[in-house]
């Protein structure tokens, strides 16, 4: 019992819920996307601009806050372009997002290289404050990261834009034909995942760690998108997901903290096993928003 | 609007005034011209038909109506007063509702959040509970039962129209127009619409009733306006008209309505179903041993509501899909689970229900879609070699024979008409001198010249001794082609008849599984 007890720790907890933030929100406007019916792979990209975005605003004010806005900036800026391109030029979803994530990579590690004339990331920067749970930080974006959830359950299920974002998501032709502007609801949910992956990527680099590192990101925005599948496009369900996710990265810090003998290989690779046979597994039970992809047959 | 209410209950149509009134209406599309000066005056309290064969130019009309198109000229007005709709949210406003032929639901949402989205009313939130209340009151009024809470995709195809024309009342719709509305509907389901519309019309509300059925004309509306190519060809009491009339307004030249149809002189078995259980798409028993028999020299009409196994039953005699256990012989060979091209060099020929999911590639040209289920085959290629010369001289003497207009074999079949993309697939198949056709929806959205030519081929093959299976949701298409009649109920044959033997209404209620 006491093994049991040493391991289930509020270090573990809070690494979990430490873990998940970032997800969260990246997978908060991801679920918001997808409902509204835009594929939205390039939550990684608008992430890994968000995270640059946000120690490079760190630097150069000496003020996380202004580095925050900065990247939540990046992110809405990386959002706007992939929304011109799939809604108002109809560019093919996933090609466009691929797009966004070729940028994201490139452009962070370019800008690294010229601003600070080194490879591999930013120098050390201010971080986000923190608050203190049994001993163990936790960032202030962490509870942001949690409310999301409700906020986007009540815009989604109780308030009349979210009833037209689902609208368009399901039918975007059947919406237009009861005069609902699907292409401005589109692209305020593309606009709002932008901000949310850039919060989340700002996480990264100036709340959990306080540098940006090249391709920080690691894939965090490809799970947050198979968080929302995983938890069948619901912000509840999402949520446990992504803690699910969370929770086997957090394994790994737990593991090493308590030198337990699983290999180290096995821990790193297993957020991302834990995704493949989530999504397997759950894939045939899923309800994709019916016009995922898709444009109204007008105009 | 400001009409007094008695007057519009007891509608005298010599003298309503007109709720819409659409005059010399012209579209041009680049090189076609959709509508050629196009009159539709219709009155208050009226139900009133609009008639024309597909690509008459309806659906542009209704369109031009709803401000989705600018008419390039011509006037409209509604209740009196001119307009010129920028889209459907100002037609909705002017007390027009619109019920689609391909409804414009979502199956996830409920029915309450079907009818309100779009018009969800002020604040930001929405009260639900409210909603619903409103949409159960309009339901109530209307005769429309419906219940606000259930989920649009678990609803039948009839409750789901339902659902469109309470959101076209809730909107605050005094003019409906229901484009093609039975195209989807059960005989019964048919009924029950016809007596919505009777409430509708009795409650102050004027119908506009597009369709090209004369049947329908005939049973449900006051007057009827008939469009050809683009023009008005004629409006008329329905009561001083005929459906000879009518129908050679429609066409522009005298029609048979009734397919000649000589006695059958039926042989031995062509193709035996032997107590096949298919499985379908979701898991469930869609086919349960149904057996059925089709001798050569005869049109078996199975007729049913769709859903009821006919598409699982259809895939499984083309070999798409593998019956769980019974067997099927054609002319004797077993094909049951064998996979189509073995199936179709049986002897079976397959005129699929879907022309463009199944049957053709439509961006691929005449000549390719011809080679389709013929590419391993003489002469169609040699030693793993296409003889495209070969194939194309085949198509061009196909589309002479068959009257498929196309500008060349070499045209992509996604240009052509439908009623020539059907004649096309026609052709395909019978040229390939079939023992078996199976004939799915054969006619379905092709126009009354197009039906009588595809309804004269089969009966002709029949008269060359092939054995025909046509499986059709239309019930008049059942009941004028077929020697013998099954009926289909959840998978099993639930009803035979000789053709001619047997009543629309009997018919009717075994589709809807009750007993005749």
């Amino acid at each position: 019992m006491s093994a049991i007890a040493d391991f289930f720790t509020i270090a573990l907890l809070t690494a979990t819920l430490r873990s998940t933030a970032p997800l969260l929100f990246a997978a908060m406007g991801g679920l918001l996307s997808e409902r509204s019916g835009v594929t939205n792979i390039a939550l990684e990209g608008l992430m890994l601009l968000g995270a640059f975005a946000a120690a490079a605003g760190t630097f150069f004010s000496g003020n996380p806050m202004i580095g925050l806005a900065v990247g939540m900036l990046a992110g809405l800026l990386g959002a706007i372009v992939f929304g011109v391109w799939t809604i108002g030029l109809r560019a093919d979803q996933i090609v466009a997002g691929t797009a966004i994530n070729l940028l994201g990579a490139g452009l962070t590690a370019f800008l690294v290289q010229r601003i600070w004339n080194q490879a591999g990331g930013s120098p050390q920067v201010e971080k986000l404050p923190a608050f203190s749970v049994g001993g163990n930080n936790v960032n202030i974006l962490v509870p942001v990261a949690f409310l999301m959830v409700p906020l986007v359950h009540v815009v989604l299920y109780r308030t009349k834009a979210g009833l037209r974002i689902m609208a368009a998501g399901e039918s975007p032709t059947a919406a237009e034909s009861v005069g609902i502007a699907v292409p401005a609801y589109r692209y305020a949910c593309v606009l709002a995942s932008g901000l949310l992956a850039g919060l989340g990527g700002a996480y990264l680099s100036i709340g959990d760690l306080s540098q940006f590192t090249t391709n920080m990101t690691a894939g965090r925005g490809f799970i947050a998108l198979a968080a929302v599948i995983f938890g069948n496009w619901t912000p509840w369900g999402t949520l446990a997901a992504a803690l699910l996710f969370g929770f086997s990265q957090a394994l790994r810090y737990q593991v090493q903290a308590l030198n337990l003998p699983i290999s180290q290989d096995l821990l790193i690779a297993l957020p991302y096993l834990v995704t493949l046979v989530a999504v397997t597994l759950f894939a045939r039970r899923s309800h994709p928003p019916a016009g995922l992809g898709k444009h109204a047959k007008s105009g | 609007m400001t009409d007094p209410a008695p007057t519009a209950a007891q509608p005298n149509p010599a003298t309503a005034p007109y709720a819409i009134e659409m005059r010399g209406i012209v579209k041009r599309f680049p090189g076609v011209v959709a509508n050629d000066g196009i009159d539709l005056l219709v009155r208050k309290g009226e139900v009133h038909a609009l008639l024309g064969e597909n690509g008459a130019g309806k659906s542009t009309l209704m369109n031009i109506l709803f401000g989705l198109y600018h008419p390039d000229e011509g006037e409209i007005r509604v209740g009196g007063q001119q307009v010129r709709f920028s889209g459907p949210r100002e037609a909705v406003e002017h007390g027009l509702g619109m019920v689609h032929q391909h409804f414009m639901l979502i199956p996830r949402f409920t029915v309450t959040e079907n009818v309100i989205m779009g018009s969800e009313g002020p604040g930001l939130t929405i009260d639900r509970k409210a909603a619903a209340a409103k949409v159960a009151e309009i339901a109530q009024r209307y005769g429309l039962a419906v219940d606000p809470e259930a989920r649009v995709g678990d609803l039948p195809v009839g409750v789901q129209q339902r659902v469109e024309i309470l959101r076209a009342l809730y909107q605050g719709g005094q003019t409906l127009i229901l484009d093609e509305p039975t195209a989807l509907l059960t005989p019964q389901e048919v009924e029950d619409l016809y007596a919505i519309l009777e409430r509708l019309r009795a409650g102050g509300g004027t119908i506009v009733f597009i369709t090209h059925k004369l049947r329908e004309v005939a049973a449900i509306s006051d007057r009827v306006t008939v469009i050809r190519r683009g023009r008005t060809v004629g409006v008329r009491e329905t009561r001083d008209t005929t459906p000879e009339e009518l129908a050679e307004l429609m066409v522009g030249r005298e029609v048979d309505l009734k397919v000649v149809r000589p006695e059958a002189h039926p042989t031995g078995p062509a193709l035996v179903a032997d107590r096949i259980t298919v499985t379908g798409g979701q898991g469930q028993q869609a086919v349960r041993e149904l057996s059925l028999t089709v001798r050569h020299g005869e049109i078996v009409g199975i007729c049913g509501v769709e859903g009821n196994g006919q598409a699982e039953l259809v895939e499984a005699l083309a070999g798409l899909r593998k019956p769980e256990s019974g067997s099927i012989t054609l002319d004797g060979t077993a094909i049951a689970g064998r996979n189509p091209d073995d199936i179709r060099q049986a002897g079976l020929s397959y005129i699929p229900e879907d022309r463009h999911g199944r049957g053709l590639v439509l961006p691929f040209s005449l000549t390719e879609n011809v080679l389709l289920g013929n590419i391993g085959h003489e002469p169609f290629s040699t030693g793993g070699r296409i003889d495209y010369a070969a194939t194309e001289r085949l198509t061009a003497e196909l589309m002479e024979t068959f009257d498929v207009r196309a500008p060349s074999p070499e045209t992509p079949v996604g240009a052509l008409s439908g009623g020539n993309q059907q004649k096309l697939i026609i052709a395909r198949e019978l040229h390939r001198q079939p023992k078996v056709i199976l004939a799915v929806q054969p006619t379905r959205g092709l126009d009354v010249g197009a039906i009588e030519f595809v309804h004269r081929q089969l009966v002709a093959e029949r008269d060359r001794g092939k054995g025909v299976l046509l499986i059709s949701f239309d019930l008049d298409e059942i009941m004028d082609l077929s020697d013998r009649i099954l009926v289909i109920f959840g998978g099993r044959i639930v009803g035979e008849f000789p053709g001619g033997a047997v009543s629309r209404t009997d018919l009717g209620l075994l589709m809807g599984g009750k007993t005749a």
